[in-house]
């Protein structure tokens, strides 16, 4: 096997149409880890924002994060065995490999959610409820851009579980790019397995820097230690902002950046206050 | 059950095999994310490219890794080498950033206690910023050692004999008991990783359990 044999593979215009060209194999990995992604959203998000914001069933989540140890393997085995024969149509191999890989999507959700929300810093979960904000706001408007940066991490890792067992799932007879793997070691095709594999670690790779990127887009620059720079930017750009506000709530630490957090219903406020009374670290970054 | 007991010798033989394939990449794993942990602290211009670097490895689909090994290494696709290797390769890309961390945690004050006690920057890390980031590491250690042992079931699909081959010839038999042993078998020795890794993270470090007077 050389590098020309993988050239080849890729060039050839076979490998790119129909059911098992490369276009349809990305399609269906990408849409099986779509609808995953979601299920497991809807389920572990309240969740895990119901234990985060109460602080009551935390148990919840130790036992999610226990469940990981179950060999992803023997899980899809196991499931695919007890659920196939149940359905009597052609997703009797999608809908327990699906359902595998929510499992294994669930904990990593679950366990970001609940950690961004619980990591909150106490004083701008005060201050919230301080300023009349009810539960629920001081969950949407506090607590929720706080815990975006632990959530996104967990959907990362949830992600990559997710593209990385559809490849296993191919062996229960899931589509996807796991089928170049299995199918090219049925018959003993190594360069389509290598193919294929490269095709995968592609994906992952795409995935995560997609989510990357989304991370740097939506959290609050006054959370991820950008905050200076885009003061900056701000007060230059913006006229009518208050630049001795933006400068001093993000980088000054003690009483100042309370103060901003009670400013009033500014939607940076009390997200700022957080970076700047958060954690020995968290001040280092700033 | 008595099938398990049927075959306690088989179970036991790819246990074994099981805890080399996930056990000793934890040992290399360490013994590289431990210089590299050490230089993302010492150089912080370049943490992130390093972190970023090893984080980027952990994203590749394991059974991906396991093929695309041998012809990088050269190795043949039924060399337990390529799982060594693979494994070793998560368990870095998940350490090198707990090392990291684990030393930043170190008390800013002891540090320079340190350093005016004529400590030199080897030899701090080794007596005073290595000792008090074990609870940090060995915590990501215990993260690395259950992926690992599930991780390495996976490479039954491509042959690799390890409790894993229950699951691949139970689903292939439709013979569900197979199944639930390997599974059972792996939660067992995750376990067993898992006890280990803490009882030597507690024996590493006796001033955690001091009584405060």
């Amino acid at each position: 096997m050389s590098f020309a044999d993988v050239w080849a593979w890729f060039s050839d215009p076979a490998n790119w149409q129909g059911t098992d060209g490369v276009p349809n194999r990305v399609l269906q990995h990408l849409v099986y880890t779509g609808i995953t992604l979601l299920l497991a959203l809807v389920v572990a998000v309240p969740l895990g924002a119901f234990v985060g914001h109460t602080g009551r069933m935390r148990w919840l989540v130790t036992g999610a994060n226990a469940a990981r140890a179950v060999p992803s393997l023997g899980l899809l085995f196991a499931v695919s065995m007890f659920v196939g024969p149940l359905i009597q149509s052609d997703l009797a191999f999608v809908i327990p490999s699906i359902a595998v890989l929510v499992l294994l999507a669930i904990p990593p959700l679950l366990s970001g959610t609940y950690a961004g929300i619980d990591s909150v810093e106490p004083a701008a979960r005060d201050a919230a409820r301080g300023m009349g904000m009810t539960g629920w706001q001081v969950l949407s408007k506090v607590e929720a851009p706080c815990a975006l940066p632990l959530f996104l991490s967990g959907l990362r890792s949830a992600a990559l579980q997710v593209i990385a067992t559809a490849t296993i799932a191919a062996s229960v007879s899931l589509g996807g790019l796991g089928r170049y793997l299995i199918d090219g070691l049925a018959s003993q095709d190594y360069i389509q397995m290598v193919c294929g594999s490269i095709l995968v670690a592609l994906l992952a790779l795409a995935a995560d820097g997609v989510l990357a990127l989304l991370e740097k887009w939506v959290v609050s620059p006054g959370i991820s230690g950008r905050a200076p720079r885009v003061a900056r930017s701000r007060a230059t750009s913006d006229p009518t902002s208050d630049p001795t506000h933006d400068s001093t709530g993000a980088n000054r630490p003690g009483p100042e950046p309370r103060e901003a957090a009670l400013r009033g219903p500014d939607r940076t406020g009390p997200v700022e206050a957080t970076a700047a009374t958060g954690t020995p670290s968290e001040r280092d970054r700033t | 059950m008595t099938w398990a007991l049927d075959h306690l010798d088989q179970i036991a033989t790819r246990a074994v095999q099981h805890a080399w394939l996930a056990g000793l990449p934890l040992v290399i794993g360490l013994v590289v994310a431990l210089p590299l942990g050490w230089f993302a602290v010492r150089r912080p211009r370049l943490r992130a490219v390093v972190l970023t670097t090893t984080g980027l490895l952990y994203t590749i689909p394991s059974l991906a890794l396991f093929i695309l090994l041998p012809p990088l290494l050269g190795t043949k696709i039924l060399d337990p080498v390529n799982v060594i290797v693979a494994m070793s390769v998560y368990t870095v890309a998940l350490l090198t950033r707990t090392v990291a961390d684990g030393l930043s945690s170190v008390d800013p004050s002891t540090r320079q206690a340190a350093i005016a006690m004529g400590y030199g920057s080897f030899a701090r890390f080794r007596a005073v910023d290595l000792p008090l980031a074990v609870p940090v590491i060995a915590a990501g250690l215990r993260v690395a050692a259950v992926s690992n042992v599930s991780i390495v079931s996976v490479a039954s699909l491509i042959g690799i004999s390890q409790l894993g081959y229950f699951l691949t010839d139970g689903y292939a038999r439709s013979f569900p008991t197979e199944v639930w042993v390997g599974i059972v078998a792996c939660l067992l020795l995750a376990l067993v990783f898992d006890v280990v890794i803490q009882l030597v993270s507690r024996a590493l470090t006796p001033w955690t359990r001091a009584v405060p007077a």
